[in-house]
């Protein structure tokens, strides 16, 4: 671990161009003018040491325990080793209140800067749990805008690492002017670089609660400060103690123009609404003069959170067990809805991946975290002005694929999995799948086809028929535009039954859930493939980046049905109240259940033997690399959100 | 005249069968195949002797396409049967014809002889083979066909019922002078009868259905317990495998070799016997890996065996190819088992060690010629060795079936001397319905070690992706001591592997060989990443070290090592070893054929994944590594362990399947070990009991659900 610190350190001082070791042992220290230059030197390198540890060894250690990776641990696991280069390393916040002037950190809580990823430059900042909590202060926010201002001058991708608290309320309205910073710059970046984030830990609202598990006889102290809103009392969930209970002492004292309040917790009891003090680091918490151990701000109305850079950013990936996302904690939930609720259950990791949509994907650990998000940068293009990256790939762009052409059973209600398709079909099976927990019935995610990164949209039948809903019609659609603003060309696989009627998705609104596929297909420039491997029924049909929709090249496999509905339903409809209807329904079969009524239209532009498919889409995404198609000059399309 | 004419006739058959096979596998494939045509030496096929115009097959699977391929050769048109989910299937398209003639369950199509007969008449078939399993020992079958004046290829229906049934069988074979094993003579009443009849015998006994055949519906007693369990499940494996559920006791014979004799026998009263199939290698009494010769026998056992084989054959009239099956103890005294009156699964071996076309030669006899050849030309000339390749994972009890599609599927017949009968190809669904049998792997050499050589090879070589098989466990038996020394018995499973099989134990070389192909394909992937057509912003950037200090983590180990790239090749530094791999692979096919060091390696790269994770098959085993760098290593030890689900409150199904029974409500206490249900797949009976004794909180399923793999069936409180 120590090597590890030392050898990241030794490293960043040859990026500064500075020799590994000075040498104090010269003649020149005679001069009086020249000692204070090293002593400015030592000076440089002594902070530049302090900013290495962070909050310290001991909060880097308590970091660990946690089973969690530093800040600086994580980028030199992202970045090519060696290739990190920190941006304002010996930048500090500049807060004076409830003593902050006296605890100050070189770089703040949040480390900046950029590196390479085999070879490709990204920006990032790693936020400093062992710094104040990670919490974000004006300064914090100031250099993320700074690598983010320069990521788009330059055409990188912004990659955030989170681990952060919240806000730093003793910065008060400041805290949430950086967010706001932020925010912006995230949407006026959205669509120019690709910008993803990785949740290693608690991203919150500012009015979130982390509820840290106190281990060891901890002292805690709740403050507040002028500018922000009250805070009324001190609550501990599960009430094993609470502000004012015997087992929980309470003292207010008058300091700097705020109340303070002094909490003792016993170990195992869950602290949350406070600051609290660290007392094994030593020192008088009554004081004030020790660094939080978590920051928690505040739980009344704020404006926008921290909760929002994830949302607002294309990609966001969390770690199970340790990384969290709510807009209010299990506690206000109970409070405002008497609904109990764990942390994890409200917003963890296998919650958003699997029930909200509001994260990607989720990993096991931080290093498995880190090391996936490696591969997945290998996908992307660098910017919207950057081409689809074409990588070297050793597999044959004509390689036939007979196992294809028994994927479809031969019962055409049976269902398959179009994974099985998809590995097949592109580059050495390697397929990186977005969202493989949510809305299953649909698949996306990025491979690679002949090296080039394409976008695969792709019904599933094995989960719900593979119908369209809300959920997996909103998945979709903002993976396309994705891959529509990154140039990224889309393949997208069509064998769906229709979308999924019903109560629950009308209240829910799939008409305009379902417009968004719709619109974002329709909308896309990028090449555009389709094949329609089995049924291709009703609006659903449309909606897939059908030829109606600039489909640039639309094949099916000998298998397909394209029609408005099953031959059930259509007799059903057509010949209402008629007793003797399987001679017509047999009748629809034989007309719609293939490929032909849509080929004779020139809607499919081939029908084509399942083992070709490869080789089709390659050559189809050789010959449509230079594609042009731009729509309409606009200040921007109306989507229907 | 006709001869070069017929075979050229058969090289455009085999051409447009094998064309798909021809574009993707290395051209060697399509010559190989041709080749092991080459093995039939004795009496080969007379295109001027009169024979059936055409055949009908009335199998699936591999023995179909088996019996099609020497069909074919002879100049007969063939015709397939099959059921719906069959209708692609290699058999059908190989065939000249297809008749569909039911649904999936064997009982509704493969076993419905008026459908059968049906499709007979509609294609007009001379003759019926009927290959082995179904109705290949099915005396009414046999004399239906014969009433419709078509033939059987295969045995009158006297034999298969005099064959057929154990207790006669056994008479019969006393009758002509062979030697028996110890028994009861009769049909077991009940559970506790048959507790009584083992008693007297004297434990261990064998409990088998009296249809039986191929290890279904036998078990093995030592005590009185297993003997009323064994019963009950020998009765419900007999019932429904063979609608019969007959049983019978014997003596078990301790330590013994299964020695099986192939005889030929022909309507003229000739009968020959083709040596010996030594296949003692067994799992639960089925068969694992079958050789021919057997090391054990000398050449008067062989004889005398041979001998007695061919005298039980005349005494029954026995008019094709059959199999007398034999225990053989250590001190090479023989017991006759029972005779196979059908094509046996591992007829191939014989073939390859005598020369002779087995399927010709039943359809000659089927035909009503006589045999050409004599005892005097039947040789045994070098060594056979099959493998049983499965579709199920050795790692549970040595086999339990697994289900699946073949998304990826490459037989090894690149290699010489490798022959592959199966019926499935790319994208062939393994189902719960069908013998979970994928190929039968035969290689065949000069001498035993050449056939192991050969066979390890090409079970390395061999792709199968989609559904687990059982090539782990093969191949670890190849090489495994016991095995090389031709020190086998039917315990041999248990014995060398008493906890069971858990895969491939590494050496300390073959460790560091590992390592060194993983470091190496992790590098390569790792440079390739750098490496962007397109995107010349990056160029320069990737700035590489000199040395990459790694670390591999597979199975228990965690093995650190530095990769020096130099030129072409990698050079691996691991445990003060220093490996040097060939760079020369690609990343794309499934087959890596490493150079280390000097020798040559095949590797299978199953899965390149994200995060440094590959997946790797040596040695036959599948190794899910990890290649980390130091750095991400050091750090690894700091992630939390995630905590194991407690299972042993659930009771998981181990395999697909079909709920056979429920013994067991929910509120009953159930004591550890204690029977839950019984789950049937491939027509086998799996008896899951309670991990722990606990009271019954919910049982999820009823008799007669079909079940996937680790699907939760019965939960404890």
């Amino acid at each position: 671990m120590a090597s590890c610190l030392g050898r990241s350190f030794t490293g960043l001082l040859k990026n500064h161009g500075l020799p590994p070791r000075l040498g104090l042992n010269t003649p020149l220290l005679r001069h009086c003018s020249i000692s204070h230059t090293l002593k400015v030197r030592q000076n440089i390198n002594k902070k530049r040491g302090e900013a290495m540890l962070g909050g310290g060894q001991k909060r880097i250690d308590a970091q660990h325990k946690k089973g969690k990776l530093t800040a600086r641990e994580r980028v030199s696991l992202l970045c090519d080793q060696g290739s990190f280069v920190e941006f304002d390393a010996f930048a500090e916040h500049t807060c004076s209140d409830f003593g902050m002037q006296k605890q100050k950190f070189s770089g703040d809580s949040v480390v900046t800067g950029h590196g390479f990823i085999h070879g490709r430059l990204v920006y990032l900042f790693s936020q400093d749990f062992t710094v104040f909590g990670g919490s974000l202060s004006s300064i914090h926010a100031k250099k993320i805008c700074k690598i983010m201002d320069q990521a788009m001058l330059v055409g990188a991708p912004v990659i955030g690492l989170n681990d952060s608290g919240g806000a730093r309320i003793q910065e008060g309205v400041e805290s949430l002017a950086g967010y706001a910073d932020i925010f912006q710059r995230n949407v006026l970046a959205s669509g120019v670089i690709p910008q993803v984030e990785a949740g290693e830990s608690d991203i919150q609202d500012t009015g979130l609660f982390p509820y840290p598990r106190l281990e060891g006889r901890v002292t805690a102290v709740l403050a507040h400060g002028g500018d922000a809103e009250g805070i009324a009392e001190c609550v501990i969930p599960g009430g094993a103690a609470a502000p004012g209970d015997q087992t929980f002492g309470r003292g207010e004292r008058q300091r700097e123009g705020c109340r303070v309040y002094i909490c003792q917790g016993h170990p195992g009891s869950r602290i949350s609404h406070l600051v609290a003090w660290d007392t094994s680091v030593g020192g008088n918490p009554l004081e004030g003069d020790l660094p939080p151990l978590v920051d928690i701000p505040d739980h009344g109305p704020c404006a926008g959170g921290a909760v929002y850079s994830p949302a607002l950013t294309d990609f966001t990936f969390m770690v199970e067990d340790s990384s969290y996302l709510f807009i209010t904690g299990p506690d206000v939930v109970k409070a405002v809805t008497n609904e109990d609720v764990t942390q994890e259950e409200l917003g963890g990791a296998r919650t958003h991946t699997t029930l909200s949509g509001v994260a990607h994907k989720a990993f096991s650990n931080d290093i498995h975290a880190l090391l996936n998000l490696r591969t997945f940068m290998n996908y992307l293009p660098q910017s919207n002005q950057d081409p689809s990256p074409i990588r070297k790939s050793d597999d044959p762009w004509d390689r036939d694929v007979p196992g294809l052409d028994s994927v479809v059973p031969l019962e055409s209600t049976a269902a398959y999995n179009m994974l099985d398709v998809v590995h097949s079909i592109v580059d050495e099976g390697d397929f990186f799948e977005i969202m493989p927990n949510y809305a299953k019935n649909i698949i996306i995610g990025f491979a690679r086809m002949n090296g080039r990164t394409v976008g695969i949209v792709g019904n599933q039948p094995k989960a719900a028929a593979g119908c369209l809903d809300i959920n997996s019609s909103v998945k979709a659609a903002r993976f396309v535009r994705f891959c529509d603003a990154f140039n990224i060309p889309l393949v997208t696989f069509v064998d769906v039954p229709g979308f999924l009627p019903g109560t629950a998705q009308e209240y829910g609104g799939i008409i305009r859930h379902g417009a968004k596929l719709l619109f974002a297909f329709a909308e896309a420039t990028v090449p555009k493939i389709t094949v329609i491997t089995r049924k291709a029924y009703g609006g659903a049909y449309d909606v897939m980046s059908s030829k109606h929709l600039r489909g640039d090249m639309n094949y099916t496999w000998p298998t397909a049905e394209v029609a408005v509905m099953g031959a059930k339903g259509a007799v059903s409809i057509l010949y209402r109240g008629e007793k003797d209807v399987a001679h017509i329904e047999q009748d629809y079969m034989d007309k719609f259940g293939n490929p032909f009524p849509a080929a004779v239209r020139g809607f499919v532009d081939d029908i084509i033997e399942p083992h070709s498919t490869r080789r089709r889409i390659c050559q189809d995404l050789d010959k449509l690399a230079s594609k042009k198609l731009t729509n309409p000059p606009k200040k921007h399309a109306n989507i229907p959100l | 005249m006709a001869g070069p004419l017929l075979r050229r006739e058969y090289y455009r058959v085999l051409r447009r069968l094998l064309m798909p096979s021809t574009r993707q596998g290395p051209p060697t494939a399509v010559l190989s195949r041709v080749r092991h045509c080459s093995i039939y030496t004795a009496d080969p096929i007379k295109p001027e002797e009169p024979t059936f115009n055409k055949i009908l097959v009335a199998n699936r699977g591999e023995i179909a396409c088996r019996v099609m391929k020497t069909a074919r050769k002879m100049g007969i048109k063939t015709v397939a049967i099959h059921s719906d989910v069959d209708s692609n299937a290699p058999h059908v398209k190989m065939a000249d014809e297809a008749v569909c003639v039911g649904t999936a369950l064997a009982r509704d199509s493969y076993l419905r002889m008026d459908k059968i007969i049906e499709a007979i008449k509609q294609t007009g078939a001379q003759a019926v083979h009927p290959g082995y399993g179904f109705l290949s020992e099915n005396a009414e079958f046999v004399q239906k066909l014969e009433s419709l004046g078509v033939a059987f290829i295969g045995p009158n229906a006297a034999a298969i019922v005099g064959m057929g049934d154990k207790l006669e069988s056994k008479r019969l074979a006393m009758a002509a002078g062979v030697n028996t094993i110890p028994g009861f003579d009769g049909i077991v009443k009940d559970a506790e009868d048959c507790v009584k009849i083992s008693r007297d015998i004297g434990y261990p006994v064998m409990i088998k259905a009296s249809a039986g055949g191929g290890g279904k519906g036998m078990r093995i007693a030592w005590n009185d317990e297993e003997a009323r369990d064994g019963f009950k499940l020998s009765t419900m494996e007999a019932a429904s495998s063979f609608g019969d559920d007959r049983i019978l006791v014997e003596k078990f014979v301790d330590n013994p070799r299964h020695i099986e004799i192939q005889v030929l026998g022909d309507q003229h009263g000739n009968a020959i016997y083709l040596n010996e199939r030594e296949c003692s290698i067994q799992r639960r009494n089925q068969k694992v890996i079958e050789e021919a010769p057997s090391v054990f026998l000398d050449e008067a056992t062989r004889q005398a065996m041979g001998q007695q084989a061919v005298a039980l054959a005349k005494q029954i009239g026995y008019s094709s190819a059959g199999t007398v099956e034999f225990l053989v103890d250590s001190k090479k005294n023989f017991y006759f088992l029972e005779m196979n009156t059908r094509l046996q699964v591992e007829h191939p071996i014989t073939e390859c060690i005598t020369g002779v076309d087995l399927v010709h030669q039943m359809i000659r006899v089927a035909k009503g010629h006589a045999l050409r050849l004599s005892q005097k030309d039947v040789a045994i000339r070098g060594w056979a060795i099959e493998s049983r390749v499965y579709a199920e994972d050795p790692f549970k009890n040595f086999g339990l079936p697994s289900i699946g599609r073949l998304t990826k599927y490459q037989e090894p017949l690149h290699l010489p001397k490798v022959r592959c009968d199966s019926g499935v190809e790319e994208g062939s669904e393994i189902s719960i319905y069908y013998d979970p049998m994928i190929c039968k792997l035969v290689c065949y050499g000069d001498s035993r070690e050449e056939a192991i050589q050969r066979s390890t090879e090409a079970l390395d070589a061999y792709v199968i992706r989609g559904v687990t098989h059982n090539i782990p466990l093969l191949r670890d038996i190849l090489t495994e001591e016991r095995f090389v020394s031709g020190n086998i018995t039917t315990n041999y499973l248990p014995e060398v592997y008493p906890d069971g099989f858990k895969g491939k134990q590494v050496s300390p070389t073959e460790k560091v060989e590992l390592t060194a192909i993983l470091a190496s394909v992790y590098l390569k992937n790792e440079l390739r990443s750098r490496v962007f057509v397109n995107d010349h912003r990056s160029a320069g950037n990737a700035k590489l070290p000199d040395t990459w200090e790694l670390v591999v983590k597979f199975g228990e180990w965690n093995v650190p090592c530095s990769v020096r790239l130099s030129g072409n090749s990698y050079e691996v530094t691991a445990d003060g070893t220093t490996v040097i791999v060939d760079g020369q692979f690609d990343l794309a096919t499934p087959l890596i054929v490493a150079k280390v060091g000097n020798s040559h390696e095949t590797v299978q790269l199953i899965k390149l994944g994200s995060a440094g994770e590959v997946r790797i098959r040596y040695k036959g085993t599948a190794f899910q590594s990890q290649v980390l760098t130091q750095a991400a290593h050091a750090l690894l030890s700091l992630m939390p362990e995630k905590p194991k689900v407690d299972q042993s409150k659930q009771v998981l199904s181990p395999m697909p399947g079909l709920v056979k029974v429920i013994s067991c409500a929910p509120g009953d206490m159930v004591a550890e070990g204690q029977e839950l249900c019984v789950i049937e797949a491939m027509k086998m009976q799996n008896s899951l009991s309670a991990t722990a004794t606990g009271k019954v909180k919910a049982v999820n399923v009823k008799p007669g659900d079909t079940v996937e793999e680790e699907q939760v069936l019965v939960e404890l409180e």
